[in-house]
């Protein structure tokens, strides 16, 4: 063992004065890959000729304009986590989907940037970001939404920024973890704002997917049992696989649990009565009875 | 005249035993010094690494050592073909040992995915990492047995080599049908009994090879000393043990091997077994030099040792009045590729669970363990006894369940109580037991007569289950342990032991008997880490052994230093011995016939097993107040002490004692889980939970109390989240923290531990031991409380969300 | 691999330290090479807490830190916090939290952390810094894996310290969040 070294090893460790610099070094080094908070990178057993670092490129703020967040790729989760505004704006599903990743010491390392650009399946960030109006800002491509940029292929690019429109949203994000602070079995994320709902289900344990108004099933701002039922349903169409965190049957029961959990918890019911009626469809789904 | 004799009645009056007594280590743990294996390591020590098979059952070959040896840097590479062709076991017991000798250094052989192939040592760590990459081999896969019900009589047999050895008949070895070892203790007719029976669960409980995980992973260093022999620093529980393993592996004697044993960051029974010593101490062996070697997370998870994974088949049949008639348990072993441990483990699945029930009238245990090619199993907290009473505890809660009655009347019912002989512990009789005691606590603790067993929470669903649980106090017959303690200059006391401190408290506990029996402060003893070469042979610490074991040795040593010390006093003062008492701080002389003790003061009240039991029981006599009468002459213990260190009449003292124990007193515990489950998730969460231990008398309260907090978490985590899985070739998937998940502070409710205890006649001042007797509850009392809770009677740890919503058959 | 040393400089405990290092090498593999010998390593998958030390003053997992990250900056392990630690050592000692000891040191790095951020916080924000709930600080010291003791003497062991340091929340009111942000 390297006494706490990690398993991957690099020979060359390049910190970029600006992204433009950044960017020349990964066109034409090969092999040349730009490192977030490391987290995930480090895990893997194989040497990269050259290691990119951002830090003094100056993306780790989260800046707020009239009308969109915009999240610096080196902000940390920890950050992010803890960001009053931000959250308030967003149905506070940043702070729920990150706040049992590992612990502080590792969201203090973990970035927004990292999270996103991995596209892992099993990425809380990701998922809570999908459902809410999301671009990714790439130093080559531009702008790109981010329910797009989930399925584009690695390319020689760099994240330098995640964008969130302010919407009055209505959000709130749901998971599974077999223990407290362990990767989700399943992650979603409920957003109404536009007048839709927007719904990510991550963890299955492919890349989270988005489902939005007609697909999803629901489309009043106050959904109705019927609705969740139909939207249960829709969740439930989605591809999910075994893994050792939770069989497929599982992970496709629990989504749809999820899914009108962190509707009905976002939704804007005028009455308690209207939440518990909807609430039914939530009970509907109980194995234990 | 025998000085130190203890009653239950007056334990009242002990000043350091039950003492909050902070730990003496703890000043320098919490301020990071460096005190651990690793951070002791001299400067140019080579690095040694391993590497591991892919493979589940392989022959080498062929291996080719070429390119790896000429890396810069590399500075030996050795194979199977390097080593001596000698067998031994791992397991830290004592000789003759109980596993069979079944392992080489390296194999020709491998059996399991991350056994040992070759061993690289390098002046780096770079330069190791890339010989191992370079070392070729060339492997004869062979067809593995990954399912350990499938073992025995396998065709495929694991061990076929010539000069496999087994110590002892008893174990009931055949091999050559997978099997480590067998047996069967009988009580009563079973038959009859089951006969008589109105009612009769009949099911089958599965406990996974969960890890011990301590925090310090594996890890040693070996360099040549002053004297040319192997000194291995090690991070182990059994130093004097792995000296024999080194030397038997060496095919060196044991006199040219030291083992030094520092602080240790957790062992939980793993560092009871070997593990990477003799690969350091080869290295060194061949090279001269000095060699360490650190195992990753990874090796420790995936190829070091584990708790045995056991299927095990109960029959309980009772009365419908709930009264336990019969019992009848089989218990399959799955040793995995080596046989560390596997004859001695298996045994106490019955015989540290039956006895629980011990009023049935007749009882059965019966039980195989056999070999695998999946990792080997060695020793975990709770060794066995973990498992059966998952079973065992588990079958008794379905009685209930099903006859419709409370599972706390159930036990109350049944329940063993002092004054028996326990018919599956060797017939061996109980003085002491709190059991029923410590359930009635733990029942008002949570308030159980106020609360239904199931409730409805609206999403959620909380549950009630109860566990009681029993281990032993050391190994009857065969452990021993043996202390020196020495009054140095100015009248301080060094206690040496062979008993090794991993973090429990040991060495404070030791100090405190010490303390008590010489009537002075806890801070006036000093202890000291082990080294085989100077500290008095011990066996080591496991089977719960060191308070109690340990603990009586330090009580014989001081009562034999006290005698001296007075006969040393006597001398210097011109009276005689008898007439001198020791209080602590002064001999004091009186006046002939004043210390006169009755004839029949202090007799132990049971007789019964062996001689020397009543040689190691003990009333704590010692205190007699000073009598009324004055001295006729005095003198102080510093001013004894200087004396006996100076010339002409000096006699630098040193008592030394050893303990052995005929039988192994039991402790007990109550284990009450209050459970939450999400009616449409299955998450489990353990909302509250109430242990009440008797452990006989609390030592040192606070360590007690975590030993009792800590043996609940580890408890905890094998219930619901320590989920060990092995994918269809055979190789390990949860072999990181990140798969293999150990609970966090957030998984871990506010426990509340209490204790009972009753008064152990064997044991120091009437202690048993409480090191493993503490994880046994959590398994079964939360499976009966998610039972409660969804219907659902999980028998196949852990109990995921998964399993908890749907019920484990579903879905299969 | 790393062939080609960099030269980096960090400020170790107060003290300047320079060096060349491998540009792979991590700040914990760095810093128990001074001689900082409580940060351990228990895991390599950044899951345990041991390695964490402070970086500018934040918890941080020391393994998951390239060197060269940490090049420029100011490092803390609990060697440089002898006597800012005492307190809470003194009272882990007491509860006889510590057990083995291995991951004290880690757990000490995050819970005086805590107690700083707190702090900062509450200043930053204009508002009393108060005691945290049992829930924030064990939500806060997640990441500080304990296999001995099962976290409940180290709970009372933290408690007694934080309300040592801390007043605590009146009656009633509601935990204002100042460790984590509001969840769900």
């Amino acid at each position: 063992m390297r006494d706490g070294g990690g398993m991957l090893k690099f020979q060359r460790f390049v910190r970029a004065a600006n992204i433009d610099d950044a960017l020349e070094v990964l066109r034409f080094r090969k092999g040349a890959q730009v490192m977030g908070g490391g987290m995930w990178m480090r895990l893997s057993k194989r040497t990269v000729p050259c290691v990119i670092d951002l830090s003094d490129c100056g993306l780790d703020a989260i800046e707020e304009t009239a009308d969109e967040f915009r999240i610096g790729a080196y902000v940390t989760l920890r950050q992010l986590e803890c960001d009053a505004a931000l959250n308030a704006a967003t149905g506070n599903v940043l702070t729920a989907a990150v706040h049992d990743i590992v612990g502080v010491q590792f969201r203090q390392l973990a970035t927004v940037g990292g999270s996103v650009f991995g596209r892992f399946g099993f990425s809380d960030v990701l998922c809570a970001l999908l459902a809410l109006d999301a671009e990714v800002e790439l130093a080559e491509a531009g702008r790109v939404p981010l329910a797009t940029f989930v399925d584009m292929p690695y390319e020689l690019d760099i994240l330098t920024h995640v964008i969130i429109k302010k919407h009055d949203y209505r959000a709130a994000y749901r998971c599974v973890r077999k223990a407290a602070t362990d990767f989700p079995t399943i992650n979603t994320c409920a957003a109404y704002w536009d007048n839709d709902w927007h719904l990510a289900v991550g963890a299955r344990p492919a890349k989270a997917r988005l489902l939005t108004g007609a697909e999803l099933g629901v489309t009043s701002a106050e959904p109705t049992a019927g609705e969740l039922a139909g939207a249960i349903e829709a969740v439930r169409g989605l591809a999910y696989s075994s893994n050792i965190w939770g069989s497929e049957r599982y992970r496709r029961h629990l989504a749809g649990v999820l899914a009108a959990r962190a509707i009905v918890a976002a939704a804007p019911y005028a009455t308690q009565e209207a939440r518990d009626a909807a609430s039914a469809a939530c009970a509907h789904e109980e194995a234990i009875r | 005249m025998s000085m130190i004799v203890t009653r239950e009645a007056e334990r009242a009056n002990l000043e350091r035993i039950g003492e909050r007594t902070v730990k003496k280590d703890a000043a320098a743990l919490l301020s990071g010094k460096p005190l651990f294996t690793n951070d002791l390591v001299p400067a140019d020590t080579l690095t040694v690494k391993i590497l591991h098979s892919p493979y589940a059952f392989a022959r080498i070959r062929d291996i080719d050592t070429s390119r790896a040896m000429k890396v810069p840097g590399v500075a030996a590479v050795y194979t199977y073909r390097d080593v001596p062709d000698r067998r031994f076991t791992l397991a830290g017991q004592s000789y003759p040992e109980a596993s069979p000798y079944d392992r080489l250094i390296l194999d020709e052989v491998v059996r399991y995915v991350g056994d040992e192939v070759a061993i690289v040592a390098a002046e780096t760590d770079d330069a190791a990492d890339r010989a191992l990459k370079l070392i070729k081999v060339d492997y004869e896969v062979m067809e593995p047995v990954l399912d350990f019900t499938q073992a025995k009589g396998n065709p495929v047999v694991i061990h076929t080599e010539d000069n496999y050895h087994v110590n002892g008949a008893w174990i009931n070895n055949d091999r050559m049908n997978n099997v480590v070892a067998s047996g069967l203790s009988e009580h009563g007719d079973l038959d009859a009994a089951f006969a008589e029976c109105d009612i009769v669960v009949d099911e089958t409980y599965h406990t996974l090879a969960d890890a011990q995980a301590m925090m310090e992973t594996f890890r040693s260093f070996a360099e040549i000393d002053a004297y040319g022999r192997i000194t291995v620093t090690s991070s182990t529980q059994v130093p004097f043990h792995v000296r024999r393993m080194v030397a038997g592996a060496l095919d060196i004697p044991q006199s040219r091997v030291r083992v030094v044993k520092p602080r240790i960051g957790g062992g939980f029974g793993a560092k009871q077994s070997g593990c990477n010593e003799i690969f350091c101490a080869f290295v060194t062996y061949k090279t001269g030099r000095p060699s360490k070697i650190i195992y990753t997370r990874e090796e420790t998870l995936a190829s070091s040792n584990s708790r045995h994974e056991m299927q095990m088949h109960v029959r309980l049949g009772a009365k419908n009045d709930g009264t336990i008639v019969a019992i009848d348990l089989h218990t399959l072993s799955n040793q995995g590729a080596y046989g560390e441990h596997g004859p001695t483990t298996v045994g106490l699945s019955g015989h540290k669970s039956l006895p629980l029930y011990n009023h049935a009238k007749a009882s059965r245990f019966s039980f195989d363990v056999v070999y695998t090619n999946t990792m080997p199993a060695g020793a975990y907290r709770g060794y066995g006894a973990t498992q059966g009473l998952f079973a065992v505890e588990s079958a008794v809660n379905e009685l209930a369940d099903r006859l419709g009655m409370d599972p706390c009347e159930v036990r109350l019912k049944n329940l063993v109580t002092p004054g028996e002989r326990l018919a599956q512990y060797d017939d061996n009789e109980l003085y002491s037991c709190n059991a029923a005691e410590c359930l009635r606590r733990a029942m008002d603790m949570i308030g159980w007569s106020d609360k239904p067993l199931v409730r409805d929470l609206g999403d959620r669903v909380r549950g009630l289950g109860v566990a009681l649980s029993m281990q032993g106090s050391a190994i009857a017959k065969i452990d021993i342990a043996s202390v020196d303690l020495r009054v140095e200059e100015t009248g301080f006391y060094t206690l040496s032991i062979g008993a090794t401190d991993m973090g429990t408290g040991c060495d404070t506990i030791l100090a405190q008997f010490a303390a008590e029996a010489l009537r002075c402060d806890t801070d006036r003893i000093v202890v000291h880490g082990v080294d085989t070469d100077v500290s008095p042979f011990d066996t080591g610490s496991y089977a719960s052994a060191s308070t109690y074991l340990t603990g009586m040795a330090v009580l014989k040593a001081s009562e034999k230093l006290i005698a001296e010390l007075r006969a040393r006093a006597a001398g210097f003062m011109g009276v005689n011995v008898d007439d001198v008492l020791f209080d602590g701080e002064e001999l004091l002389a009186y006046a002939p016939g004043t210390l006169e003790v009755p004839d029949d003061a202090d007799r132990p009240e049971f007789s019964g097993i062996y001689d020397d039991v009543e040689a190691i029981a003990r009333s704590y006599h010692m205190a007699q107040a000073a009598p009324d009468a004055e001295p006729i002459a005095r003198m102080t213990l510093t001013e004894l002490a200087n004396k006996l260190v100076a010339g002409g009449d000096g006699d630098c003292l040193t008592a030394h004692a050893a303990a052995s124990s005929p039988t192994s007193p039991p402790p007990f515990m109550s284990g009450i889980a209050e459970v939450d489950v999400d009616k449409a998730t299955g998450k489990v969460t353990v909302v509250d939970y109430v242990s009440v231990v008797d452990c006989g008398t609390v030592v040192n309260e606070n360590l007690a109390r975590v030993q009792a907090e800590g043996g609940i978490g580890q408890g905890i985590g094998m219930a619901l989240t320590e989920d060990v899985q092995y994918d269809a070739r055979g190789r390990m998937r949860t072999r990181s923290f990140m798969t293999y998940k150990v609970p966090t502070r957030l998984d871990i409710p506010r426990v509340r531990v209490e204790f009972a205890p009753s008064y152990e006649p064997t044991g120091p001042f009437g202690a048993k031991s409480i090191g493993e007797v503490v994880i046994n509850t959590p398994s079964p009392a939360i499976a009966s409380a998610v039972a409660h809770a969804t219907g659902h009677y999980i028998r196949t740890l852990p109990i995921t969300p998964e399993k908890a919503l749907f019920g484990e058959d579903s879905g299969k | 691999m790393s062939d080609k040393l960099m030269d980096i400089s960090i400020t170790l405990n107060g003290k300047k330290v320079a060096a060349s290092v491998a540009p792979d090498m991590s700040l914990l593999a760095f810093v128990r090479e001074q001689g900082c010998k409580s940060v351990k390593c228990a895991c390599e998958t950044t899951n345990c807490g041991l390695c964490t030390v402070w970086l500018d003053g934040r918890a941080v997992l020391s393994c998951a830190v390239p060197m060269m990250r940490a090049n420029g900056h100011d490092v803390t392990t609990l060697e440089g916090l002898q006597a800012e630690s005492a307190d809470f050592a003194r009272c882990m000692a007491e509860e006889g939290a510590e057990q083995c000891g291995f991951c004290s040191p880690g757990l000490i790095m995050n819970v005086l952390a805590m107690e700083r951020e707190i702090r900062d916080r509450a200043a930053e924000q204009g508002v009393e810094h108060v005691m945290p709930s049992d829930e924030d600080m064990d939500s806060y010291l997640a990441g500080n894996l304990c296999r001995c003791t099962g976290y409940t003497s180290q709970r009372r062991a933290i408690r007694r310290y934080m309300a040592s340091r801390f007043p605590s929340l009146p009656e009633g009111a509601a935990s204002c969040g100042l460790i984590v942000g509001e969840g769900e």
